[in-house]
């Protein structure tokens, strides 16, 4: 039996070797495009006070029930601090803290969340990659981040792409002047719908006017610029924050990333009136979505093994290693090395037993070379290569 | 596991104190047989003389929801309002409520000295910081989440919450019989968080593998009976009209010393009159809370010791007479705190030590810890009400794993079923001794002292103050 005290904890995730692949391949994916479109990456700590997510007001009773919050070891104030449920709200504080002379920042990061979750069944520790645009106002902002959130998916090869868009605005003023409640009467609403509801300017409020007009214009755009989309209000996230369009990216059905404008946000954090937008792919989503890649496919690898106590071949083991580094090899070293070539052992192996002797075996048929020298090995792969 | 999980035999958790009177009637109407529980039992484990297998174990009604979902007891007793407390901290947890007791009803309230439900109300442009003192720390907390409140303080106390209202916090959450009981205090509720009345409990896994029809059967038939109705007409038949007491607006540039309640009581009025300066209204019963002191500008208040470490780091008292034991277990939890001992006071000398039953083969804590790494011990389940300085014991001398089980005070009747180790204050030993207890370690040496924080007694203007106090407190020593 394992002992109890080297369990995982429940709700957390090991990441395994063939995990991080497809995590790194992700994030690289990610962070590549952000840099393309002049987005610069950004960091915030794992602990936050608690006050910062209270004091917005934007995330629900239920989210904030559902974070992990202690007294540090300072904490005698009764201030407590929160493993972080979610970027945003630490990013615009951070903007706060130390951007806000900026007219515009476009800024992006890859974290880890975490949110309570009763059965333990799901990730309690949750990764996200995520661009927020700060200072952007206006429908090219909106269509900015969209069309970026879209050329990610494109490039990590995620097929069967769905956009789906909503308005937080115009669904709050939907919900007040026209007695929309339930998710049925909700989820009626559509482009026809959104059509007659214009038809009805003349009686509609100002606000309901101008988030209309708002939605629309992102609508008109996205068309313009051949970016299909679907009119669903009940994509709707949980946060609060929105003030703007949301929304929804999914890919085989499967949810992996969302996002909207938040304009109010800065402002009740103590910010100036600063416009803003942003999404997050859910990496652990993502990730599993990506195929396995097979293994060191993409790298040129190497095992450079010596046999024995030898002490000066091992030595020469670490000047070959080098220099095959030097060359653009991944080197393995191993000593000890058992009779056959371990199982899994790939790309090129050398073993060096006498410091003037390399045997080198390459290829698929294992094809067995002596050369006498580190600078021979080199020329002995270079031709091969 | 070291819980006893055979079919044939199950365990009660029965409350002490307000909801004991009328468990012990319905008890006694369900005819279960355990005829020793009663407010003047001294006891704290009972056997059935009807159904054999049953036993019961006497505890504070804080410390049962915990046992039952640990599954060291398969049902309990005790109010809802403790059981809430502990799960929404723990909403997964195998504690299940299983019936409605309808006697010993009563609210948690949030309540403030003004009418402050407006500003709860418009949190989101109003004031922030709210300073919200409980016994419940945790409903306290969702409380001011669900009330949406923009920043807010919790500090937890063991007791007293309506003293530190107005000076030392906004608001105080807390029980109350009703609404009428929180307006003679002179005080307005702002909002009832939970009705609270009794409930049976069971542990999850009790439910699913052990037939307790027996108990249940029998308590199930005299629930419907229970003494609901006494319970209301003694409410009703108190036709008092209801006085508010307004209370006298406090002097916010005095110095202010806490003073302790229980135990530490008595001796602290024999110091104090050693020093001439004992407070008036401080010996008498039932307590005042704010009794006059013999020092101009200095205005007292009577909290629970274990409590003014914590009040004083945040400022909330000037000075403290407490134990150095609690001064210890703040400084373990809170390293940083600004509180410091200003003075030895000498009285009340306890020894805090380590304790495990008799029989145990151990007399030291280096051969409890080989017990442990055997994995004969695993995992180590301690009682303590120092929570803090356990935490921290145990870890300093690797008697991992453990669960560490807090208590609110009689640690020792926890030995041997509910626990394995007690970390407690034992003045005479004669309470161990006759639990069958042996001490395998002495942890430190505790008496009365005084606590200040170093922050303010550096203030210019306190400073002379508080000196001149200590000056005061020196003479009692001589």
């Amino acid at each position: 039996m394992k002992k109890e005290t080297n369990r995982k904890c429940k709700g957390m995730r090991d990441l395994l070797v063939p995990d991080m692949r497809r995590f790194r391949r992700a994030e690289d994916t990610f962070r590549s495009c952000c840099r393309k479109w002049g987005f610069q990456e950004v960091r915030t700590p794992v602990l936050e006070y608690m006050d910062l997510f209270t004091s917005a007001g934007t995330l629900t009773p239920s989210m904030l029930s559902k974070v992990y919050s202690f007294l540090d070891w300072d904490g005698w104030s009764g201030e407590r601090v929160v493993l972080r449920p979610d970027v945003t709200i630490p990013i615009a504080r951070l903007y706060i803290d130390n951007l806000s002379s900026r007219d515009m920042s476009r800024l992006f990061y890859v974290a880890d969340t975490f949110v309570f979750e009763g059965t333990g069944k799901e990730n309690r520790e949750r990764w996200q990659c995520g661009v927020e645009l700060l200072g952007g106002g206006g429908v090219v902002s909106d269509v900015e981040m969209i069309l970026l959130a879209r050329e990610i998916v494109q490039e990590l090869g995620l097929n069967d792409l769905e956009l789906r868009l909503s308005h937080a605005g115009l669904a709050k003023a939907l919900i007040g002047e026209m007695k929309l409640s339930s998710l049925a009467e909700i989820s009626m609403i559509n482009d026809a719908f959104l059509h007659n509801v214009e038809s009805l300017a003349a009686s509609s409020s100002a606000s309901l006017k101008k988030s209309l007009n708002s939605f629309g214009s992102v609508m008109a755009f996205l068309e313009r610029m051949n970016c299909d989309y679907q009119v669903d209000f009940t994509a709707a996230q949980g946060f609060e924050y929105y003030t703007g369009i949301c929304f929804q990216l999914l890919s085989g059905g499967r949810k992996i990333g969302g996002g909207g404008r938040y304009d109010d946000l800065i402002p009740l954090l103590g910010g100036e009136k600063v416009p803003a937008c942003g999404f997050a792919f859910y990496l652990d989503s993502v990730a599993d979505m990506l195929p396995d890649e097979v293994e060191g496919q993409a790298e040129k690898v190497a095992t450079v093994k010596s046999n024995g106590g030898n002490s000066e071949a091992e030595q020469t083991c670490f000047v070959l290693a080098r220099a095959l580094r030097e060359a653009g090899y991944a080197v393995e070293l191993e000593f000890n090395a058992r009779e056959k070539a371990p199982e899994g052992s790939r790309g090129v192996a050398i073993s060096v037993d006498d410091p003037a002797s390399f045997i080198v075996v390459t290829g698929p048929k294992s094809t067995r070379q002596e050369v006498a020298s580190v600078e021979g090995v080199l020329a002995l792969l270079g031709e091969q290569a | 596991m070291p819980v006893d999980k055979r079919n044939d035999c199950f365990r009660f958790a029965l409350p002490k104190g307000r909801l004991l009177p009328a468990t012990a009637g319905l008890i006694s109407k369900a005819e279960l047989g355990l005829d020793g529980y009663s407010s003047k039992t001294r006891d704290y484990r009972l056997s059935s003389a009807k159904i054999p297998s049953l036993s019961a174990r006497i505890f504070q009604e804080k410390d049962i929801p915990v046992q039952v979902a640990m599954g060291n007891y398969d049902l309990g007793i005790c109010g809802l309002d403790w059981i809430e407390e502990f799960l929404v901290k723990y909403p997964c947890s195998d504690l299940i409520k299983v019936a409605n007791l309808n006697y010993g009803e009563g609210g948690i309230y949030a309540i403030s000295l003004d009418d402050v439900c407006g500003e709860i109300a418009n949190s989101l442009a109003g004031r922030g910081n709210w300073r919200i003192v409980s016994e419940y720390p945790n409903l306290a907390m969702s409380f001011a989440l669900d009330s949406r409140l923009r920043s807010f303080r919790i500090f937890p106390v063991r007791g007293v919450a309506d003293t530190y209202l107005p000076e030392n916090a906004d608001m105080a959450v807390l029980w109350a019989e009703s609404e009428r009981e929180i307006e003679k205090w002179g005080m307005v509720a702002q909002k009832m968080i939970l009705s609270a009345g009794s409930f049976l409990i069971a542990n999850r896994e009790s439910l699913r593998t052990k037939d307790l029809s027996p108990v249940l059967s029998r308590l199930s038939s005299s629930i419907s009976i229970a003494p609901r109705a006494a319970v209301q007409t003694e409410q009703e038949g108190e036709c008092s009209p209801v006085v508010s007491t307004t209370r006298a607006i406090p002097d916010i540039t005095a110095t202010s010393l806490a003073l302790p309640d229980g135990h530490q009581q008595k001796p602290a009025v024999q110091f104090l009159e050693k020093a001439g300066i004992a407070p008036q209204e401080y010996a008498l019963s039932p307590l005042r809370q704010r009794p006059s002191i013999g020092l101009a500008g200095v205005a007292v208040k009577v909290i629970r010791p274990q409590d003014m470490p914590l009040q004083v780091a945040n400022g909330n008292f000037d000075l403290a007479i407490t134990g150095k034991d609690w001064l210890l277990d703040h400084k373990s939890r809170f390293p940083a705190s600004p509180v410091i001992n200003m003075l030895d006071l000498g009285f009340g000398m306890v020894r805090v030590v380590a304790a495990v039953n008799g029989d145990m083969p151990v007399s030291g804590i280096d051969e409890l810890r080989l017990l442990v790494q055997q994995g004969k011990l695993t995992p180590l389940r301690v009682a303590s009400e120092y929570v803090n300085i356990a935490d921290r014991y145990l870890q300093d001398n690797r008697l991992c794993p453990y669960k560490l089980i807090p208590t609110c005070g009689s640690s020792e009747a926890f030995l041997p079923e509910d626990a394995d180790l007690l970390i407690d204050n034992v003045q005479t030993g004669k309470t161990l001794a006759k639990h069958n207890l042996k001490v395998i370690a002495v942890l430190f040496e505790s008496a009365a002292c005084v606590i200040g924080n170093k922050d303010t007694a550096s203030r210019p203007g306190k400073k002379e103050k508080i000196a001149s106090i200590i000056q005061v407190l020196q003479k009692g020593l001589l």
